[in-house]
This record gives structure tokens, C-alpha cells and sequence, in this order.
């Protein structure tokens, strides 16, 4: 620890880091606008000017930037010096210059960091009265608005989009006054963060244009700390409401998981809640002779009573790993354990055991986002995290550069400068090995890409067990492989924190054993015994959730089906599942059968309408993750609470409430709390989780916190297009927050922080007066409760079998995902549906042309049984003898797990014309190019 | 990177002539990494099409291996980096503060009379484009522009009529062999 002084008040700081991060660390007010916490200083804006002086007999001193001094034991400064002040504003009014005065109709203003650093610098009246710099905007495709006039040169966008998150398609062009941030030609950014341009814009330039479609100032939204649902990584957020609907998502800040940043699918991907497809109403198909088969709405308390009579004997009940744990529970409590089944598939239930059981297994750490950035040499396994868990693909980004780091440490230049780093660096990367069935959106920071099936894989895996450890695994069969295996072997051990990164997305046990096995063998190198880095990603919001209440009894989705299929049961009750994405429609049709010939019923509780749940008698509406407390427990085994944002639709309620029987003489109500807190006395997967509920002590046990910013507005005339009476605010008795302005306000208490807003800070980043240090963790903030504890000891490694080989003349399929339509939800939101693609097949250049095919025609797949026309794209990336194929959400994959046969058909001319224009939207990686050999003349 | 983003109406990158790739091949010897070699390829471009257009600048990007938008913020950083059509003769005329001083508005106006085109402007037979330019270096000799390489000092009217007879002169004579 060093020392500073800072206006004659001392103060205890880190010597790493600058004096602008300190000031801010400290709760001072010094303005910035290049410098960003995680992307360092560059000193572009001289925004954050400061007084130093040598010594304490110098009183004249001289002006340096903040961001570009380090904060050195016994340096002196001064904020308030009139000198600094002097130039501060000055700065400001000429950064200021070509600003249009357009506030009130820009979707910045409220929140915008201009705004707040232009008070806090005091510039307030303009001078310069010549024409202002204009510029022409671009279309940047569905989520980001484009208004260049507002930018003040900042290069924050470009430093984030292409240095941060590795984007090639953003850039500073022209030069002096007319510099323009933009693509070279109009078009749909390309990156799957883009979204966090909106946020780290610190004006308008970059706005969220799902927001603009309803758009409402920060100060009018109503918002509560939520969860993304849009994967299993449990990315924090804070969705904003008005008027009964969402309108926007933004980040919230999360130490150990997202930090500052989210992906396109979580922040655009809300949509859905407000869709035409949604579930309003509790319908039933009536079974009276005259009107048999008929739909017919119902009421919530005609829906309640139908619902328990319907299901008043033996009933199954599926869950769901997109349902909160609470509904999930409560389904479990309904049914009965025996009745139980879990919402996925045998094969999903097996992978996740494993998972499980890893997870349990001492040795290994499952590492946050966070650690993942600070591994210095990945192993990415198959799974294509861009597209299924993309927050862990910007992290890994951000590992690649570590290399960079150690650089700079060596030639003693601080982490903070972040050009003279880069500079330093140029191409030099840590080592990021992926091994995968076709080219990724992460090759270009990969040392190598390995193209392989799963079978190829798990060979290559067991070979650098092997290399690592011999008595682990089996060597490779061949010099090219054991080569391969060589090279990531020795990476991963000369690394001191390897990390391994997988997923379960193949379904292959297997896969996942031959992965740990190359944890397991690294723990022989591990520097000073500490665990080595390994993670799954988890492919729905609550997928580990579901798996850890599996653990405690219940079947598989098959076996359901299976009872339902022989009528051994009176009715079966679905919770927010689409089992056509889970098994084959033969398997559903059987199971609807055999219920019809012995007319038990089905009822489904869900959010949005699909081909399944039409098919159910009793549909029940479903609240949506923004209007329900809910808890999802994410990759990691973390539960964390995602409060209810705003109160649902009469009809809607959450499903937890659907399924515990209303008992109006029970002094207890049921609510997502007690439901939490009676299975974390009960259930052994969930000892703890009541750590998760607020405390009952002090000023929270008499007051709620306001989901209401103090600036709401329009309470009293929001109604009154209805009834001139002003309404009651509704009141929650099932949380600690309030659907008010009025309550115990969040100054310093992160606990239930949802909009951070500070004095004089009311851009999202005052996020900084929350943290008890610039980049660390919130004060009094919850990070959720860790519920999978490392009680197995050390696992020797376990026998791999081998995948089975694919018929002569046929092709092993891998599925393909996509950020942007492979999420059952998010994928029905408009901005998502924009950006997604139909269903299609990949393959290989020589492959395609022995078949006959062409770029953009049609072939025919076929696994013996079924047969599908998909568009052809010929890619060069990818494993020889595979296919990929990408469902949507019109293909059930399940029909074509395993192997095909592909033949071309005739396409005419129209075919071909919609294909391409298909392809001409789809953004992915299919370059030879590794960074091993990029940037080399 | 190759993303796989093409529609029908865009540009798409032009092939690189041979002469190109060998005169960038060499700049290429003379770097360690291939993104170097940005601007003096663009400038090889220039020398040979006149100019860089949306189709060049894609070529010389796949070349490199480098995205076209990076390259284009490295263009048109650069004013001598033409992204848009210019006459076969570009002439750069100072308007900076020793020519101001020795009257180059007057000598600027006559040259755009005589030729019919402003600052930024071509003229409709695509000779001639006028450009500003801060400085030739030459102040002791002001006013000053450059033309086809050649710098023209002390300008006068006079000067610039005869100058352009004289080119026009030229012109004729190596059409009429």
C-alpha cells in the first residue's frame, strides 16, 4: 500500500494503479471519458486533468492526466486546483464543440455520461458559434442506432469493439475534426457484444434500438436486479419496465460473473415477454359432446379449480431447466418424488451427473468468468461457446491477452496502459488450443483450431492425458495426432493456470470424461497444488438447477413418456416445456396417446404458445423471469435470485403459484421464498440456498427497497386514461422491493441494486460509488450461493468408450447452434428473429463436390427413417466426414442424432435467391486463418 | 478474416494485378507483420488504378489478411489517399499561410475560372482535380502548387495561363502522333 495526497487529505492506495482509478476508488469526483475500468487509460480526452506537485514546498506544480500517472507513494495532487479546474473546462467546452444540443430527444439523455462529466467539469454556456461538424449515419442492423453527430472522440467504441471484445468491423476513420466511428460500408455489426457499445459510449451515438421502439428515460423505467435466461452462465442484469411491458435489458454489475459487460442474446433478447405468441389466457379443450375439442378461455379461479380437479390422482409431472427452481420445486412437492421426471432428455441427464459429479470432485476448480480471463492457456472443448454461452467467449478473449500482460510486467510497463501495452504485445497471444467440428468465431485468437468429430476428440483428449500423464488415457494411434497431442500438453503444463472449457451441448458422456481426464492428469503440474480450471457451459438458465434436483430422486424425461405412453397415469402436468425440443415427435405422439385411450389429461404451464402446448388440454399462462421471483443456479452451481421486475397480467402467474394448492385458512403464504427456504432445509443439493433470502433484521425487516428511481414520473397520470382516481401502487408481499418510489433507497447497499444511480452520476456508470473499489466487488452486493461443494476426493482418471463409427457411405452429424436462435425464448423477440436464420446443412468443400452439391442449393438428409431438404453451405472449416446441421426451429434434432445420408436435389433458381439471402445474414468464421499464422509476412 | 457476410449489392474486393502483388510482395520483405504494409500498399494501388476504390480497398485487405474496415480507417486517415475518383492530374495547391500572405486566393480563383472547377472538384474532361494542401515547403517561393510532381513557384496568372497552354499544347501534339 502506498500513499497519496489529494486536496491535503491522505489516502491509502495501490501503487499498480493510476491516480484516476485511486481518486474514483476513493468516492472523488474527477471526470473521464476514454479511460474505462476494464479497458485502462489511453490519455485520448484529457478529460481527468489534475494538479501534481514535486514535493510538499512546491506550490506551483504542473498539470498532468490522471489516467496516465501512477498512483506512486508520496505523489501530491490536487482536484480542486483552479489551474486544473481552468482546464478541465476548457477541455470539456472544446470536446463540446460539434455536440448537436439535441438532449430531449436523445435516448442518452438522463443517463449519459456527457452529460453528468459536462456539469461536473462546469462547462454550461457556449462560446464557439460556427457550424458544427455533421455526419451521415449508418444502418447498423437491428439492435444499434447510429447518430455520429453526438460523438465527442473519445474512441472508447473502437477501443472496446475491436481491442476488448475483438470485433474487425467497427472503425476510427477520416481523421482531425471529421474522425468517424463506423463501418467502411453500411451493414449489421457483426460482433456478439456490439450491445455493449450502448453502455460504453458515454453519449448517444450508440444507442439500443430495441429500446428505441419504446423507448422511456432511465428515470421512468421501473427495474429490479434479474438473471439472464438467455444461457446457463447467470449474467446479472437490470430490465427496465413501463406501462406493463419490458423495454430494455442493461448490464448489472457482477464481480466474479459478467463485470461490466453482457452478449447480444441477453441484452437484445427480451423481446419475447411482450410477443404476439405469448400465453394470455387459461384455456381449455372442452370434452362436453356438443362442443368436443372446442378451446375455451377460462378464468384464473375457474383455470385453478379445473386444474386440481384435473390432476387430483396420479399424475406426472415433467419439469423444466428454464423454469426457476421454485416451480421446478413446487412441481416436485405437487407430484410427488416418484412422479417426477426431469424436463430433458436421458442423455442430457446422464452428461449432467457428470457434470455433476466434477463439479463435486476436489482438484478441479469450475471456474467464474472472471478466472476464466486470468487462465493462460485454454483448452476449449467442441462446445462452440460463442454461440451457446457467450459471455465465456469475450472472457477468453480477454485470457489470449495474458500473454500481453506478462509481457508488459517484464518490461515493467503498468497493466493500465493499455496502448503502450498493446504496442508491446503486437500479435503475441497466450495459447487458446480449440478443438471443434467446424471453424469457430474464436480462431482468430486461437493458436490452433483442431477439426474433429466427437469421436476425434475424445481420441485426441485421451492422447494428451496420455502426454501429460501416462498412466492416464491412450496414446495417439498415429505421429500427426500424437504430435497435436504433444503441443497442447506441454502448453497446458508450462501454463500456470490452465483451464479447460466444455460444454454439453454434444451429449456425449463420453466427451465429458475425456475431458476431465486432461484436468485430472494436470494436477500433477499444477503450481502449488491448486485445482485446475474446469468448466461446462450449461446451455439453459437452469439447467444445473433441474440436474441438481434430479439428484435427489426422479426420473428421466423418457421414462415419463414411456408411463404416459401405457396410460399409467391420470393426467401429466408440463411446466414451461417444449418437449418437442427435447425428444422425437414419435415418442410425444405415443405419450399423447396412450393418455387419450385412457383420457387422462394434459396440461401445460407456459409462456408462449408452440406446436406442443397446443396440444395440451388445460394451458395454463405463465409469468415470464421479469415478473416472477425466481432463483437459477448457473453453471457453476451459484443460485442467485432474479427479483420480479414489475407485476404480470391478472391471468399470469408464476408457476410455482399454478402448482401449490391455495389453501385460503393456511396462515402461510406460499411464495418463491418459502418454497426456497423449506427445500433448503429438505433437500441435500439445496443446503444453503436460504443464504440467498433477504434478511429480516433491522431497517429491511420494517422497509422495502423502491423498484423506483426518486425521479419517477407520471404515477399519478399513468392511470388515467382509465379512472381519474389515482391507483393504488400494488403492493409485493413476496419480496423485499417495492412497486414504488418510496422506501429505503440504495445509497451504498448493493444488495438489491438494480439502476445505479449516485449524486451527479446517472449514466451506468456510477456503478463505480457501489464498488468498494474501482473493479471490485459490490458493497454489501450478494454474488448468490455456491450450492455444489468439492466433498469426492480426487478421481483417478475413468475409462473413456470410444464412439461408435457411422455406417459406410454416411456422415456423423454435429448441430450446429447460434447466439441468435438457439434459445427457445430469446429466439421469438424481434431484434433476435432479425438477426436468426432457418435451418441448414454444413459441409465440406470436397465432400460437396463428390455429392454433387452446390453453395446455397438444397440436399436432401436422410437418416433411413427421415428425410429433410436443407440449404447447403460448403464451408472450408470443417471435420472431414461430418455434417452440420443447424435445426432453428423448424428441424427436430433428435431425428437426426447420429449419422446421415446426403444427397443433392434440384433446385431452381428462387431456391437458390432465398438461400443466399439467408447466408448474406449469417456471421460466422470460415477463415484458414489461426492467429499462429495471421499477421505474418 | 473471411466472414461470410456478402450480399449482392456490395462492393466485392477486386483481384490485385500482378504488378500490384509484386510491388507489395516487396514492401511486405521489409516489415515483420503483414498489416504494416497498409498504407504502402494502398499507395501502390493509388500509383496504379489513380485511386482507391470500396473494390481496391477490399483487395488489398484480403491480401493482408486484415478487415477492409480497419484499413479504411488507415485510408482515409491519410487526404492523400484518394477514396473517390480524381482527374489524371491532381494538383495541390497551398493555401497555407505564405502563399495566403502572397496572394494565392487570387492565383486559386484564376485557376478555378479558368479550369471551371472548386476545391474537391474535377473537371467534367477528368484532367484536372484541385486540391488545398497545407504546405509544399517552399515559402520563400510563394505562392506554390504541386502538379504531376513537378512544384510551380512564384505563381502568377500569367504563369498558370501559360502553364496550362503549354500542357494543353502538349497534349495535342502527342495525340496528333
Amino acid at each position: 500500500m502506498a500513499k497519496i495526497t489529494v486536496d491535503g487529505i491522505v489516502y491509502e492506495v495501490n501503487p499498480q494503479n493510476n491516480l484516476l482509478q485511486e481518486c474514483l476508488s476513493h468516492g472523488l469526483d474527477l471526470p473521464y471519458f476514454c479511460w474505462h475500468p476494464c479497458m485502462g487509460s489511453v490519455g485520448a480526452c484529457r478529460q481527468c486533468a489534475v494538479k501534481q506537485y514535486r514535493n510538499a514546498d512546491d506550490k506551483i506544480g504542473t498539470v498532468v492526466m490522471s489516467c496516465m500517472t501512477p498512483a506512486s507513494d508520496g505523489a501530491i495532487i490536487s482536484i480542486a486546483d483552479a489551474q486544473a479546474v481552468k482546464m478541465r473546462s476548457s477541455v470539456i467546452e472544446s470536446l463540446m464543440i460539434s455536440h448537436p444540443h439535441d438532449c430531449p430527444v436523445c435516448e442518452e439523455g438522463g443517463e449519459c455520461h456527457l452529460q453528468d462529466m459536462t456539469q461536473m467539469s462546469g462547462h454550461n454556456y457556449r462560446r464557439y458559434d460556427f457550424k458544427k461538424v455533421t455526419h451521415r449515419n449508418q444502418n447498423l442492423g437491428p439492435f444499434i442506432n447510429h447518430e455520429m453527430n453526438r460523438c465527442i472522440a473519445c474512441y472508447r467504441c473502437v477501443r472496446y469493439y475491436d481491442d476488448y471484445a475483438g470485433g474487425k468491423d467497427l472503425a476510427a476513420l477520416g481523421a482531425h475534426h471529421h474522425v468517424y466511428f463506423g463501418r467502411q460500408e453500411e451493414g449489421t455489426l457483426e460482433s456478439e457484444f456490439s450491445g455493449n457499445l450502448v453502455e460504453v459510449c458515454p453519449t448517444g451515438v450508440f444507442t439500443d434500438k430495441t429500446f428505441s421502439e419504446h423507448y422511456t428515460r432511465k428515470w421512468d423505467l421501473q427495474t429490479a436486479p434479474s438473471i439472464c435466461t438467455g444461457c446457463g452462465a447467470g449474467c446479472n442484469t437490470t430490465p427496465g419496465e413501463r406501462y406493463g411491458t419490458l423495454r430494455r435489458i442493461v448490464n448489472r454489475y457482477h464481480h466474479d460473473l459478467n463485470g461490466y459487460f453482457l452478449c447480444d442474446r441477453g441484452r437484445f433478447g427480451y423481446g419475447f415477454n411482450s410477443s404476439d405468441n405469448r400465453i394470455t389466457e387459461a384455456s381449455l379443450v372442452s370434452s362436453h359432446a356438443d362442443e368436443k375439442g372446442v378451446r375455451k378461455p377460462l378464468t384464473q379461479q375457474e383455470a385453478q379449480r379445473q386444474f386440481d380437479a384435473l390432476t387430483a390422482g396420479d399424475v406426472v409431472g415433467i419439469g423444466s431447466p428454464r423454469a426457476s427452481l421454485e416451480s421446478n420445486l413446487a412441481l416436485r412437492a405437487r407430484v410427488g418424488v416418484k412422479n417426477f421426471y426431469a424436463g430433458f432428455s436421458a442423455e442430457q441427464q446422464r452428461c449432467m451427473q457428470a457434470v455433476i459429479a466434477i463439479n463435486r470432485e476436489q482438484g478441479l476448480h469450475c471456474p467464474d468468468i472472471r478466472t476464466l480471463e486470468q487462465a493462460d492457456c485454454v483448452l476449449v472443448v467442441n462446445e462452440d461457446i460463442t454461440n451457446t454461452s457467450p459471455r465465456f467467449a469475450l472472457a477468453l478473449r480477454q485470457a489470449v491477452r495474458n500473454r500481453a500482460a506478462q509481457l508488459a510486467t517484464d518490461a515493467r510497463i503498468p497493466l493500465w496502459q493499455d496502448a503502450a501495452v498493446r504496442e508491446l504485445a503486437q500479435n503475441e497471444l497466450s495459447p487458446l488450443f480449440i478443438l471443434s467440428p467446424q471453424g469457430t468465431r474464436l480462431d482468430d485468437v486461437a493458436t490452433e483450431t483442431f477439426l474433429s468429430t466427437i469421436a476425434q476428440q475424445v481420441a485426441l483428449l485421451s492422447a494428451i492425458a496420455n502426454t501429460i500423464d501416462a498412466s492416464v488415457g491412450t496414446a495417439a494411434t498415429d505421429e500427426d495426432s500424437a504430435e497435436q497431442a504433444r503441443r497442447i500438453a506441454a502448453a497446458l503444463i508450462s501454463a500456470t493456470k490452465p483451464t479447460i472449457v466444455s460444454g454439453t451441448s454434444a451429449g456425449s458422456e463420453a466427451l465429458i470424461h475425456a475431458t476431465a481426464n486432461v484436468a485430472r492428469a494436470l494436477r500433477k503440474y499444477s503450481v502449488q497444488s491448486a485445482a485446475i480450471n474446469l468448466c461446462f457451459a450449461m446451455p439453459e438458465v437452469n439447467t444445473m438447477g433441474l440436474a441438481l434436483l434430479m439428484e435427489e430422486g426422479g426420473g428421466t424425461l423418457d421414462e415419463a413418456l414411456q408411463r404416459l405412453a401405457r396410460g399409467n397415469a391420470d393426467a401429466a402436468i408440463v411446466l414451461e416445456n417444449d418437449l418437442s425440443l427435447r425428444t422425437t415427435p414419435a415418442a410425444i405422439d405415443a405419450a399423447i396417446a396412450g393418455t387419450d385411450s385412457g383420457s387422462a389429461v394434459w396440461v401445460v404451464i407456459d409462456q408462449l404458445h408452440n406446436s406442443f402446448n397446443a396440444r395440451a388440454q388445460l394451458l395454463l399462462p405463465v409469468t415470464s423471469f421479469a415478473e416472477q421471483n425466481s432463483t437459477f443456479v448457473n453453471y457453476e452451481g451459484r443460485a442467485q435470485s432474479s427479483h420480479q421486475v414489475f407485476p404480470a397480467d391478472a391471468a399470469l402467474r408464476p408457476g410455482y403459484e399454478w402448482l401449490t394448492p391455495h389453501d385460503p385458512l393456511s396462515p402461510l403464504l406460499t411464495t418463491s421464498e418459502t418454497i426456497l427456504f423449506h427445500s433448503a432445509q429438505t433437500l441435500a443439493a439445496f443446503a444453503g440456498a436460504e443464504k440467498l433470502l433477504p434478511p429480516r433484521t433491522g431497517m429491511q425487516a420494517l422497509m422495502k427497497s423502491p423498484r423506483q428511481l426518486h425521479r419517477y414520473s407520471g404515477r399519478t397520470a399513468m392511470h388515467a386514461h382509465s379512472n381519474v382516481h389515482e391507483s393504488k401502487q400494488p403492493t409485493d408481499r413476496q419480496s423485499p422491493m417495492a412497486f414504488s418510489m418510496e422506501g429505503l433507497s440504495l445509497q451504498k447497499d448493493s444488495s438489491l441494486l438494480s439502476a445505479a444511480w449516485a449524486p451527479g452520476w446517472n449514466s451506468n456508470q456510477a456503478i463505480s460509488k457501489f464498488q468498494d473499489e474501482i473493479n471490485g466487488e459490490l458493497k454489501q452486493g450478494c454474488k448468490g450461493v455456491h450450492l455444489l461443494q468439492r466433498t469426492l476426493p480426487p478421481q483417478s482418471a475413468m475409462a473413456v468408450n470410444s464412439a461408435k463409427a457411422g455406417k459406410k457411405g454416411t456422415f456423423v452429424v454435429y448441430f450446429i447452434d447460434h447466439i441468435f436462435g438457439s434459445d427457445e425464448l430469446s429466439a421469438k423477440s424481434p431484434a433476435i428473429t432479425a438477426r436468426s436464420v432457418g435451418p441448414y446443412l454444413c459441409i465440406g468443400k470436397s465432400e460437396a463436390t463428390a455429392l454433387g452439391l452446390h453453395q446455397h442449393g438444397l440436399a436432401r438428409v436422410s437418416n433411413g427413417d427421415h428425410v429433410v431438404e436443407l440449404p447447403v453451405l460448403i464451408r472450408q472449416r470443417i471435420a472431414a466426414g461430418a455434417v452440420g446441421i443447424y435445426c432453428g426451429a423448424e428441424i427436430n434434432r433428435h431425428l437426426f442424432a447420429g449419422s446421415v445420408s446426403v444427397a443433392p436435389v434440384n433446385e431452381d433458381d428462387n431456391v437458390l435467391a432465398r438461400s443466399r439471402q439467408m447466408f448474406s445474414d449469417l456471421i460466422i468464421n470460415d477463415s484458414l486463418i489461426n492467429n499462429s499464422e495471421s499477421g505474418r509476412g | 478474416m473471411n466472414i461470410i457476410a456478402s450480399s449482392t449489392s456490395r462492393p466485392t474486393a477486386r483481384a490485385l494485378t500482378a504488378e500490384e502483388k509484386h510491388e507489395i510482395d516487396h514492401e511486405m520483405t521489409l516489415y515483420p507483420d503483414k498489416r504494416a504494409v497498409g498504407l504502402e500498399a494502398l499507395k501502390i494501388v493509388q500509383k496504379h488504378q489513380g485511386w482507391v476504390s470500396d473494390e481496391s480497398l477490399m483487395g488489398v485487405a484480403e491480401y493482408l489478411g486484415m478487415s477492409a474496415h480497419e484499413l479504411d480507417g488507415v485510408a482515409t486517415f491519410f487526404n492523400l489517399i484518394f477514396r473517390r475518383p480524381v482527374g489524371r492530374n491532381v494538383i495541390l495547391f497551398c493555401d497555407s499561410v505564405s502563399c495566403w500572405i502572397m496572394g494565392c486566393d487570387r492565383i486559386k480563383e484564376h485557376i478555378s475560372n479558368r479550369l471551371g472547377i472548386d476545391y474537391g472538384q474535377t473537371t467534367a474532361d477528368g484532367e484536372y482535380t484541385l486540391l488545398p494542401v497545407p504546405c509544399l515547403g517552399d515559402c520563400d517561393r510563394a505562392p506554390v502548387m504541386l502538379m504531376d510532381g513537378e512544384q510551380h513557384r512564384n505563381l502568377t496568372a500569367e504563369k498558370i495561363d501559360q502553364l496550362f497552354a503549354q500542357r494543353a499544347l502538349n497534349k495535342e501534339a502527342s495525340e496528333s502522333k
